[in-house]
């Protein structure tokens, strides 16, 4: 009977102590997701796509058409190229764009807010012809869309 | 310390769409000067927009972000006489924020 009673005692300072956790990972969410809206200092200065989501917390990133990027196919000037990234599925938390051979790779990184669109446009500078990419991030997932823009005259001090 | 930035709100059925034009030189640290002195880097690291007290746009920003950089964003929700902030912190710890009215 005392043996019942220990195990019981037991199930139930561990189911606590789980539902204690619980609280505490629900807990933590908000704050991850905030810590996010701060600089990535590692995000901003990875070198390459994979990098940049290795930074964010992902793993890899996959090809979709559930992203838009808008570039121009030929910049004139590097030092102002329009990009704009747009994504259509639901659920997007963050959108990015990448731009391969920067010295360093991530651009802009934009929170995607209750009520506010999955869609972005920025200026940025492009040091010479390079893949731009667009990275949206989908729950855990990463997605993009990709584009080569060249760039006739360097925006990057030459 | 810097000039203001330029800001349309325009709202068209239950969205509005923002266009912010701020004035920065978003330097990069890799220009040098003509003696060979690097030029330290400064540039907006973080964005963020308010509608009514309430974030709308949030954005992190790194070095390729262009000169005097501009950002357009849509949220919904907002209507005309409606005030929307936008804040910007750079990596040398200076801020500016404004507010416009959406038309």
């Amino acid at each position: 009977m005392e043996r019942v009673m220990k195990r019981r005692e037991f199930v139930q300072t561990t189911s606590g102590a789980a539902a204690l956790g619980l609280v505490a990972g629900v807990g933590l969410f908000p704050v991850t997701a905030s810590a996010q809206s701060t600089w990535n200092k590692a995000a901003f200065e990875a070198k390459s796509l994979a990098d940049v989501v290795k930074a964010l917390g992902g793993s890899t990133a996959t090809e979709s058409k559930d992203v838009v990027l808008s570039a121009p196919e030929i910049a004139e000037n590097g030092n102002v190229v329009r990009v704009g990234a747009q994504s259509t599925t639901a659920g997007t938390t963050w959108l990015g764009l990448v731009i391969e051979k920067n010295p360093a790779a991530l651009a802009a990184g934009f929170d995607v807010l209750e009520g506010t669109e999955a869609n972005m446009s920025t200026n940025v500078k492009m040091g010479q012809s390079s893949n731009v990419y667009a990275l949206a991030k989908v729950g855990d997932k990463f997605i993009y869309a990709v584009k080569e823009v060249k760039v006739t005259l360097g925006g990057c001090g030459g | 310390m810097s000039d203001p930035m330029r800001i349309r709100a325009q709202a068209a059925a239950d969205k509005v769409t923002v266009r912010v034009l701020v004035s920065h030189e978003m330097e990069t640290g890799q220009r040098k000067t003509a003696d060979g002195k690097t030029v330290p880097a400064m540039y907006i690291q973080t964005i963020s927009a308010t509608h009514n007290g309430k974030t709308v746009m949030n954005a992190q920003w790194g070095t390729a972000v262009s000169k005097n950089p501009f950002i357009q964003f849509v949220f919904a929700g907002g209507k005309a006489g409606d005030k929307v902030a936008v804040t910007w912190v750079d990596n040398t710890g200076d801020k500016r924020t404004d507010e416009a009215t959406i038309s």
